[in-house]
């Protein structure tokens, strides 16, 4: 059974449960990633650096973490 | 940073100088410690990069900006994947929300077998990217029509393909090379299908403004060496072409002189 305090969340296309209440920024972390080297797409929006502290992740939100990779 | 300018001029896009008319990619390396050396040894002043999904479970290496600083090399996203307007957009908008710059190699293709753009939604995209204020590279067909309307939609430079991505097969089409040089006022730039060095310095030849590149220098067996040539490759065309070349005839002309032979 999933834990109360916990929402369903779909990340990078998987479904995931997290802790509900967690900004952007904590999410982006808890992933251990640099949120400076990250762009946070939230439900198709993306949010600027300074959203991240501020925005909370819903139940039902999707995330997109993408960053730079090798490419021509 | 590369002193190659002082050689074969500086190339101007938009607001900003390079002193490399060579641009490479950063894709396919065996390693990233081979492709920040061989990116040097390029000469080169920007580096194209792609956006793509973290991986979350770190089956890959962690992001480019590890390894590649961007102080030190000016960073060119690009939309590579994206088969529609719609996909281009977002993946340009996500690359300039890293915060580096607002230029952009747009990039929409429209057949998976040849990897050939989709050139009416390449102009698409790139009408609404140019209204957001993005300097816009477009990767585009060898195709004349299409150049002249991504340089009318404000693109700021136009980079036709030599051969297909990837393919290695040269420049298929030096004609309209020349042509959409010719015609259009923004510089050109050959994207796409250079193969090795000489095919690097026939695009230079032809009298583009540079020449951008990447899996014939990462798939190379030495890739540090391949840039090298790669940089020599790019000057050395772009000499010929300022020095402009003899005329071709296709018959046989003493370089001695006939005169003064004995008897």
């Amino acid at each position: 059974m999933s834990d109360p305090g916990n929402i369903q969340v779909q990340v990078n296309g998987k479904e995931r449960e997290i802790q509900s209440g967690l900004s952007v920024h904590e999410l982006v972390e808890s992933f251990d990633l640099n949120p400076l080297l990250i762009v946070v797409e939230l439900n198709r929006e993306i949010l600027s650096r300074d959203q991240f502290k501020d925005v909370q992740v819903s139940d039902g939100d999707s995330v997109e973490l993408v960053h730079f990779v090798g490419g021509g | 940073m590369s002193e190659d300018g002082a050689l074969t001029g500086h190339l101007r896009i938009a607001d900003q100088e390079f002193e490399s008319r060579l641009f490479v990619g950063t894709g396919k390396y065996p390693d990233n410690e081979t492709m920040v050396e061989a990116i040097r040894a390029s000469g080169t002043a920007m580096v194209t990069v792609a956006v793509r999904r973290v991986d979350l479970d770190r089956t890959q290496s962690e992001g480019i900006l590890f390894h590649l600083d961007p102080e030190e090399f000016f960073l060119l996203p690009n939309t590579a994947g994206c088969y529609t307007a719609e996909d281009a957009i977002r993946y340009a908008r996500l690359g300039r929300a890293a915060g580096f710059n607002e230029w952009l190699k747009l990039e929409v293709i429209g057949d998976e077998t040849t990897l050939v753009p989709d050139t009416q939604a390449t102009l698409e995209a790139a009408k609404t990217l140019v209204a957001e204020g993005f300097n816009v590279m477009a990767y585009t067909n060898d195709d004349l029509v299409t150049a002249l309307r991504l340089e009318d939609a404000g693109c700021v430079a136009v980079m036709p393909l030599a051969s297909p991505i990837g393919s290695g097969l040269g420049i298929v089409n030096p004609y309209f090379i020349r042509e959409i040089k010719r015609r259009c006022s923004v510089p050109i730039i050959v994207d796409a299908g250079v193969g090795t060095a000489s095919d690097a310095c026939v695009a230079m030849e032809q009298g583009v403004d540079g020449v951008l590149t990447n899996t014939a220098i990462a798939t190379a067996t030495d890739p540090v060496a391949m840039a090298h040539a790669m940089r020599l490759a790019t000057q050395s065309g772009r000499l010929a072409y300022l020095a402009g070349r003899m005329e071709a005839r296709e018959i046989g002309i003493p370089s001695s002189p006939t005169r003064g032979m004995l008897d």
